[in-house]
This record gives structure tokens, C-alpha cells and sequence, in this order.
């Protein structure tokens, strides 16, 4: 759900990086936080376990500059990805415009991979979304793992609706904000649509 | 899909911020944000300058998201009210309507039976103005919209401006 003030001249945008534990997510948001200009971005909000394992969501609020004389501002939170926090996860997804899924490139990740979008699937449903039409992007992370699936493979079994599908190495920043931009480009364009 | 965006005019803002910086005066407290259920700030009133707005917002959503599911546990509706108490300063959150949430911080200077009070009438007015506010985007989704939405003549390039390029 954007929210869009006119008093402020703002849009606030809420993107949410998904997938299974471990994953990425939370060093996607991490080096976006450390690349940005200081200026543009604000804390790094993250809510993590003494293992730094996230225990509910890491948050960071980003302007992004203006589009149409309104400052766009992204807020992207990331889920914790571990199943038995699945109750943290879907409130996590409330008024969200956009969903990365960040998919664990080695092979004996797949099978959270697929879990983890059926579980996406399902804790949309009950924020009244549908994971066939929202603003989605398909990030295929650690692709410098040598264990890595062939991305032929990796399409076959995560690729359900010619979502935008991106390469990255997020650890090393290779792909994070390709994969950002696809997420913004889709949500600002649902905003022309409506 | 049931998805309707927050849309906030500036008549609409302007009736919020003068109900919220009355009820900063009134309850004596230091600051008070007005934050939607989503974790976005709407308003805020008083001191704003000592406080990261934006963090406030986004972990006040994400404590009164985590207290529902906790409330829903246990088979209660909703707490319409947290109170976090501190050495110095104090937090009072409640719920307004279904997407509302005050967030009143205070110190020595009031008391949590005045904030109380307080936000108590000021809950009421801003439910009406949030009420309306849902009203005119109900009509505007079922057709007839009032105004050109500016973003209805995006382009990539504006996209990719964005990202730098």
C-alpha cells in the first residue's frame, strides 16, 4: 500500500525482501546501506539475535529522489527467514508494494527455495495479496557458491510468472541494486496504472 | 485485491497536524508522531527534531503488528493500548481506527493519567478525519476520481533517473 502525501509532496514505498534463512537478505539491505549516499538513507534498523540471525525484520528507509515534483522514498524491510518464525513473516508483508525473493543458489538450498515461495504464496493470501500480481523480482543470490544450481535449473523450478530474474553475489554487491531498481520500476509503474 | 492506497491531501494533513499538536500541548508531552498501521509516518507535533521519525515509525508498527498476533493468540480483538515505561521518558501507544497509531512520548511533565485523557478525545477527532480520508478513496477506487494522479505520466527514464543513470 504506497502512501502517497500530498501536503509533503512524498511517496513511501514499502518493498520486502523474502526467501529462506540465510539466504541474503539482510546483506542485500546491508550493502545498499553502506553504498548509499549518507544523505539519502536512514538508519539501518535491524532486529536481529545475539548470532545475528534476524528475529524479526531489518529496516531501512532510503530516498530516492524525485519523480513527477514528489520525493520518492523506499522502505525495505527484509523477513527472518527461518520457518518457525512464520507468524513475525506475515506481518512483516502488511501493506507491502513489492517483493523481492532472494533464492539460495546452491543446490541443497532448492528445496527451501520452492518451501519459502509457497510460504510467501500463502502469507500473501492472508494479507489479501496475490503472489501472481504483485510488484515481484526473483533474485538468484550467492551465483560464486561452487556448489551453485545452473540458472537454467534454478528458472525451472522458482520462475512461476516471467518475474524479472537477477544474477547477484550480494555479499559482494554484484546484482543488489539491479534487482532493487526492477522491484521500484514495477511499483512505480502499478502507481501509473492506478 | 483488496489494496487501496493511503492517499493524504493537503487539507486533510493540515486537519491531523493541528489535532495532534493540540494534544501534544494538552497532555503535556514532549512529542506525539501519528504512524500508519504499515509503518509510515503521517504527522508529528512537538520536539521532532531529538527523534529518528523515520526508525519510530517502521518499530512502532512492527510492536503494535507483533501485540495484534499476540492478542489474536490469546483470543482477544486487538490491545488498543501499549505502555512502555522509562527512567526519564515514556511511550504511550494507542490504536486509531483500523490504520491509525498514536504514539505519545512524555516525561515528568504530564502523567499517563492526562496522556490518557487526553489522547482519549484526540483519538476521536482524528478517527473521523481518517474516516474520511477512507471515504474519498473508496469512491475514487470505485470510479470517479477527483484528481489526475501525477504518476499517471511515469516514464523508465524517470525510473532510471532515480538509480542515477
Amino acid at each position: 500500500m504506497t502512501f502517497i502525501n500530498y501536503a509533503s509532496r512524498e511517496i513511501n514505498c514499502k518493498i520486502v525482501y523474502y526467501g529462506p534463512g540465510l539466504c541474503g537478505k539482510t546483506t542485500n539491505i546491508q550493502w545498499i546501506f553502506e553504498q548509499a549516499n549518507p544523505d539519502k538513507r536512514g538508519k539501518l534498523v535491524s532486529l536481529a539475535t545475539e548470532t545475528d540471525r534476524t528475529l524479526f525484520f531489518d529496516f531501512l528507509p532510503l530516498d530516492m529522489g524525485m519523480v513527477k515534483g514528489f520525493k520518492v522514498r523506499f522502505h525495505l524491510y527484509t523477513v527472518p527467514g527461518q520457518v518457525f518464525y512464520d507468524a513475525s513473516r506475515k506481518l512483516i508483508l502488511r501493506g507491502c508494494d513489492g517483493i523481492i525473493f532472494v533464492a539460495d543458489s546452491q543446490k541443497a538450498r532448492m528445496e527451501a527455495n520452492i518451501e519459502s515461495i509457497a510460504n510467501l504464496a500463502t502469507n500473501l493470501r492472508e494479507n489479501g495479496f496475490d503472489v501472481r500480481t504483485i510488484p515481484y523480482v526473483l533474485q538468484l543470490n550467492k551465483r560464486d557458491m561452487p556448489s551453485a544450481a545452473p540458472v537454467a535449473e534454478m528458472e525451472r523450478l522458482l520462475r512461476f510468472r516471467g518475474e524479472p530474474m537477477i544474477e547477484a553475489v550480494a555479499s559482494e554487491g554484484t546484482g543488489v541494486i539491479d534487482t532493487l531498481k526492477a522491484a521500484a520500476r514495477q511499483i512505480l509503474m502499478e502507481l501509473q496504472k492506478n | 485485491m483488496a489494496k487501496l492506497d493511503l492517499i493524504m491531501f493537503e487539507e486533510e494533513y493540515k486537519l491531523l497536524h493541528e489535532i495532534i499538536s493540540r494534544l501534544q500541548k494538552d497532555a503535556s508531552a514532549k512529542v506525539v508522531f501519528l504512524v500508519d498501521k504499515n509503518g509510515q509516518q503521517i504527522a508529528s507535533a512537538g520536539d521532532v527534531k531529538s527523534i529518528d521519525a523515520t526508525s519510530l515509525a517502521s518499530l512502532t508498527a512492527g510492536n503494535v503488528a507483533a501485540t495484534d498476533g499476540l492478542a489474536k493468540l490469546i483470543g482477544e480483538k486487538e490491545f488498543s493500548l501499549l505502555f512502555h515505561e522509562g527512567e526519564k521518558d515514556n511511550l504511550h501507544i494507542s490504536i486509531v481506527g483500523k490504520r491509525g497509531i498514536l504514539v505519545v512520548i512524555f516525561d515528568q511533565n504530564s502523567s499517563l493519567a492526562l496522556v490518557r485523557l487526553r489522547v482519549k478525545k484526540a483519538s476521536k477527532e482524528l478517527q473521523e478525519i481518517f474516516d474520511q480520508v477512507e471515504q474519498r478513496a473508496q469512491k475514487e477506487s470505485d470510479g470517479g476520481s477527483r484528481f489526475e494522479s501525477p504518476f499517471s505520466e511515469i516514464t523508465d527514464e524517470d525510473i532510471d533517473r532515480l538509480f542515477g543513470d
